[in-house]
C-alpha cells in the first residue's frame, strides 16, 4: 500500500492551484506556505476519516459512508462545509446516474450493432422491433 | 470481483472530474493509511476529497485575511502558523504548523525564565 511517505502527499501542483483560485488575484503564497497548507490537508483528511470512522464504529459498520464523513464536519467544526458538501453529493449522484444510463446506452447500441449485423446475416426482418423493446425496458429500469 | 471494482473506478473518474481537483485515488491512500478503516464507500470518499478541496481554500482565505502579507498580497508561513494557534477550528494543526522563532529570542525567553527561577 503506502509504500512511501510522499505517497501520502497531495499532489503541489492541485493544491498551489486550489489555492491560488480562493485568494485574491496576484497574492504570492511562499514555497512554505504552500508546503504547509499541502500538509495541513492531509492532516485534514486523517483527522476526518478517524471521526467519521467513530461514527461509523458506532453504528457498527464497517464501511465509511457519506453520513459518517458528514457528521465528521460536524464535530470538527466544520459545519459551513456541511452545505456546499450536501450540494456536492446531490450533484456527484446525479452525474453518476448519467454516466451510467450513457455506458447502458453505449452498451445496448453495441449490442444493437451486433445484432443487427448478426440478424442481417441471417434474418433481416425481425431487426427492426426487437432492439427498440428492448430499449424501452432498459431504460425504466434506470429511472427506477 | 476485480472488473466491478474497475468499472466503479472508471464511473469515478467521469463524473468527478467536473466537481473535484484532487485525485480521489491518493485521498483514499491516506484514508487507508488510517489503522482503523476497513471500506469506504465512493459517496463518503468523494465528500472527503470535496471537503478537503474546501479546507485548503478555507486555510489559505483566513490565514490571508487574519495575515501581516495582506497589504504586500502575500501569504507566508507565520501567517498559517498564527492561524493554526489563534483560531479554535484549526487547532489541530498546530503540531504541523509550529510557530517559528528565532533562536535569540528563544534565548533570551530561556534566560528570562531563569531570572524568573532565580528571584524565586
Amino acid at each position: 500500500m503506502a509504500e512511501r511517505p510522499e505517497d501520502l502527499n497531495l499532489p503541489n501542483a492541485v493544491i498551489t492551484r486550489i489555492i491560488k483560485e480562493a485568494l485574491p488575484d496576484g497574492v504570492n503564497v511562499s514555497k512554505e506556505a504552500r508546503r504547509a497548507i499541502s500538509q495541513a490537508a492531509s492532516v485534514f483528511v486523517l483527522y476526518a476519516t478517524s471521526c467519521a470512522n467513530n461514527f461509523a464504529m458506532k453504528a457498527k459498520r464497517k464501511t465509511l459512508n457519506a453520513a459518517d464523513v458528514l457528521a465528521a464536519m460536524e464535530e470538527m467544526e466544520f459545519e459551513r462545509f456541511l452545505e456546499p458538501l450536501r450540494e456536492a453529493l446531490e450533484v456527484y449522484k446525479k452525474g453518476k446516474k448519467e454516466v451510467s444510463e450513457q455506458k447502458r446506452k453505449e452498451k445496448e447500441k453495441k449490442e444493437t450493432d451486433n445484432d443487427k449485423s448478426r440478424e442481417e446475416e441471417d434474418d433481416e426482418e425481425r431487426m427492426e422491433e426487437e432492439p427498440e423493446a428492448e430499449n424501452d425496458a432498459e431504460e425504466e429500469e434506470v429511472e427506477n | 470481483m476485480k472488473m466491478s471494482a474497475n468499472t466503479a473506478d472508471k464511473d469515478n473518474n467521469v463524473s468527478t472530474n467536473k466537481n473535484i481537483s484532487l485525485p480521489i485515488s491518493r485521498v483514499r491512500l491516506i484514508m487507508k493509511s488510517s489503522p482503523d478503516v476497513s471500506n469506504i464507500n465512493q459517496e463518503a470518499l468523494f465528500l472527503t476529497t470535496k471537503a478537503t478541496e474546501l479546507f485548503v481554500q478555507y486555510l489559505a482565505v483566513s490565514s490571508f485575511n487574519n495575515g501581516s502579507g495582506k497589504g504586500s498580497k502575500s501569504l507566508s508561513y507565520s501567517d498559517l502558523a498564527s492561524t493554526a494557534e489563534e483560531n479554535d477550528t484549526f487547532h489541530f494543526l498546530t503540531d504541523i504548523l509550529p510557530k517559528k522563532i528565532l533562536a535569540g529570542d528563544y534565548l533570551k525567553t530561556l534566560e528570562q525564565i531563569e531570572d524568573e527561577e532565580a528571584d524565586i
